[in-house]
């Protein structure tokens, strides 16, 4: 993580259009996101977000505080400063011709990365790490040319016993689900039709 | 006076359905779900118009007639009214219904104005059937879409079944906490579908939502310390304090640890005008003996407020050798935003005032009293009298004589507001409406139409300059067929007054785009309309003619022809800091 950065953790809501709030309401207040990734937790109407912001500690007090205000926000924290794991995966699609191969399969090695595909001049390398260790590693393959580069954004957890998890005030009632257009999608097929009266 | 009518075509208004009793698990379709839900919630009055994707709501409405529905003429007139209803009500929501696309746009205005100054309102929106969202359909707009930055919380209905189940979130999300807007939209074939009506139990508890009402008892106790330690201390309060009602608790601890008590715009009305620990408006435009008060005082205690930019002006000038600020607010992302307290306090203002007053040694500070006299007389809120044109204030004065510390003052925005503001005089407290936060011209007059509604009880004043009030008169159709008893006072200066001041003083003195010489003549105006209206431009006339209004009983229309140069005073220069209040020369005080 980058000193710059904060990293917030939430649990929200299941429902569609939350990612769409959560994000404008980061855009609003001026702020600018470095990463974001979103996925359901093992409790099927919760979903985790986390976001590292670029910005600084009192404007991340502000943020975490106004997310709160979005209803389907159901907890969050900054945990920037937290005993956490953080990890983040990414893929580069890098030129690899004969000669390449056994330098790139140390740097590989190194970093406990691995080989997702081998084309006839190009491989695919997967690795995971904390955000910083996965800029090392990209900087060291960029030499032998990079095609293509996805990363997944920075999922993070607080060490031992923290962590942010539903507590007894929150054995309430989902609030009820929001928009979801794809189920409306999805009706229109069915009902095969374009304008319904 | 006339009133059209129409031709006779023979035809007559189908009678009413009959009142319908919809109980558990009766089947019923959406329409009537909503409704009968909207009646649990207590709901009397709605403010709406129909259009394509709301009409299976107005088919059923007529058998709901314990639901008194407001035909506006255009839907933002239904949002401020909903607006002005809610803020007169007190604790109750204002329902609006509008169509799809037009309709539900034309709400963006007045739902952001409710939002920005913590209002509760449920807006209903039609929306096209869902086979047709997401096709561009005609009359289709992405209402949840467009208002998702300036609502509290949105609904799209999906299935029958939710219906009442939202409509009871939808009034608990909008009228706890911090109240705001939650904007329900409901597409036409679900109003239409049929299920069994089934009342979600009580009490409403949402998981992700659980607003702090309650103070922390160990804050409270720190900032009864601080208070009884103060020796200059200075209460601000906010239109938190008169949402939570906490009027009394706010008089009952300024009058036992002797804290002076000044408000911001919003909060005119928390505290009686006149008593010896009365401040006023305090910031940008507020008055001297404020902003004084403020800068000397040793501790700042704000209660139900932002302190945002109209407050604190230039930043770095609010209050920067108070040793202590104290702020209450029931919204946690409003402390510390804009001024960093030394005790923040997340709670209910009356419920954290009244703890805090119990706790608090009785005391009087009497050289701190004599120093806040001397400011009032140093510093009073004056204007310039007998300059042979009429100013606002001569109007103002005369119509809050005819208030009695009673009415319900609705003001719109420019100078109008602040003047109103500035001479408030109410003896106890009292509710001065108007648009602080989003600052919307056209608000005052129909968000007076609903103060009334709301309050029948009550004598509702309107003033507005003759910039705002054709922004939204079109409501004066609906004031007059609701026979709504609304009495407007127009100042009229022939340009924009704010606007004007501000080229005038700090944009280089350049007049442009504020001439407003044509403009309706307001008494032929209230004519056309069917309602009495008169005009002066003469003090010795005034008092006649708000007599005259005040004794009318329905609407009618004061038009004033006040000063054209007629300026705001006090003001601080655009950034500049709260020491810096400029002040009307001539002498003549309050």
């Amino acid at each position: 993580m980058s000193t710059r950065h904060r990293l917030l953790s939430l649990l929200v809501e299941n429902h569609p259009g939350v990612l769409n709030k959560v994000s404008s309401m980061i855009r609003r207040r001026g702020m600018n996101i470095t990463s974001l990734t979103v996925g359901e937790t093992d409790d099927e109407t919760v979903s985790r977000m986390t976001i590292a912001v670029d910005v600084g500690r009192a404007q991340a007090d502000q943020a975490v505080k106004q997310l709160y205000k979005l209803i389907e926000v159901i907890k969050i924290s900054d945990i920037t400063e937290d005993p956490i794991v953080d990890r983040e995966m990414v893929l580069a699609k890098v030129t690899a011709t004969r000669g390449d191969r056994s330098e790139l399969l140390q740097i590989v090695d190194i970093f406990k990365a691995k080989i997702a595909d081998v084309g006839t001049d190009s491989m695919i390398l997967e690795m995971s790490g904390p955000e910083d260790q996965v800029d090392t590693f990209l900087e060291l393959v960029r030499p032998f040319g990079i095609k293509e580069v996805a990363r997944s954004g920075t999922v993070a957890m607080a060490k031992g016993r923290e962590g942010l998890r539903l507590s007894a005030k929150h054995q309430q009632r989902p609030v009820s689900v929001q928009p979801d257009l794809d189920a409306a999608e999805r009706k229109r097929r069915s009902a095969g039709v374009l304008v319904g009266d | 006076m006339t009133v059209t009518t129409p031709p006779d075509t023979g035809k007559t208004a189908p009678p009413a359905d009959i009142p319908v009793v919809i109980n558990e698990g009766d089947i019923v379709t959406g329409a009537e779900a909503l409704l009968e839900s909207l009646r649990r919630e207590g709901v009397d009055t709605i403010f709406g118009y129909p259009g394509g994707a709301n009409l299976w709501l107005y088919r059923h409405l007529p058998k709901f007639s314990d639901i008194h529905h407001v035909l506006v003429r255009h839907e933002q007139g239904a949002t401020h009214m909903a607006d002005g209803y809610a803020r007169a009500r007190r604790g109750k929501a204002g329902v609006v219904f509008a169509t799809s696309g037009p309709g539900a746009l034309n709400c963006v205005t007045g739902i952001a104005t409710a939002q920005y100054d913590s209002v509760p309102l449920v807006v209903v929106t039609g929306q096209v059937a869902t086979v047709a969202v997401g096709t561009d359909a005609f009359q289709e707009s992405d209402v949840i879409g467009v208002t998702m930055p300036i609502v509290k919380h949105s609904y799209l209905i999906q299935d029958i079944e939710s219906v009442p189940r939202i409509v009871r979130e939808a009034f608990h999300i909008a009228t706890t906490g911090r109240p705001g807007v939650v904007l329900i939209d409901m597409p036409k074939d679900i109003q239409n579908q049929k299920a069994a009506f089934a009342w979600p139990p009580d009490p409403i508890r949402l998981r992700s939502y659980n607003p702090t009402i309650r103070g922390n008892p160990l804050q409270i106790r720190k900032a009864a310390q601080l208070i009884d330690e103060a020796k200059r201390p200075c209460m601000l309060a906010g239109r938190g304090v008169l949402i939570s009602q906490g009027e009394d608790e706010l008089l009952e601890l300024s009058r036992r640890a002797s804290i002076p008590v000044g408000w911001t715009l919003l909060g005119t009305g928390t505290y009686p005008v006149g008593d010896e620990l009365s401040l006023h408006m305090v910031g940008f435009m507020g008055a001297g003996y404020t902003n004084k008060a403020v800068l000397g005082c040793d501790l700042l205690i704000m209660v139900g407020m932002r302190a945002d930019d109209r407050v604190t002006t230039r930043i770095d000038s609010f209050a920067p050798q108070v040793e202590n600020i104290i702020h209450i607010d029931i919204d946690p992302a409003e402390i510390g935003k804009n001024v960093r307290p030394t005790l923040p306090i997340v709670g209910d203002a009356k419920q954290v005032l009244g703890e805090i007053a119990k706790l608090v040694q009785p005391k009087r500070l009497d050289s701190w009293i004599t120093q806040i006299e001397r400011w009032k007389e140093e510093h009073p809120i004056r204007f310039r009298r007998n300059t042979g044109v009429l100013q606002p204030q001569d109007v103002l004065l005369e119509m809050y004589r005819l208030c009695e510390s009673d009415a319900i003052v609705v003001a719109d925005v420019g100078q109008n507001q602040i003047w109103g503001a500035l001479w408030w005089d109410f003896k106890g407290s009292g509710l001065y409406l108007n648009s602080g936060g989003a600052g919307t011209m056209g608000f005052a007059f129909p968000a007076s139409l609903g103060a009334r509604l709301g309050r029948p009880d009550k004598t509702v004043w309107c003033i507005a300059g003759e910039g705002g009030f054709v922004m939204t008169m079109q409501e004066l159709a609906t004031a007059v067929q609701e026979n709504i008893d609304v009495k407007i006072v127009i100042l009229n200066n022939h340009c924009l007054g704010m606007v004007r001041q501000f080229q005038d003083d700090y944009y280089e003195g350049v007049r442009s785009a504020v001439d407003l010489t044509v403009g309706p003549d307001f008494v032929k105006l209230a004519d056309a309309f069917g309602m009495p209206g008169w005009r002066t431009d003469s003090i010795d006339e005034v008092p006649a003619i708000l007599a005259r209004m005040a004794a009318h009983p329905g609407p009618c229309i004061g038009e004033f022809t006040i000063d054209p140069e007629a300026n705001v005073r006090p003001i601080i220069p655009l950034g500049a800091g709260l020491p810096d209040f400029v002040e009307e020369a001539v002498e003549e005080g309050f």
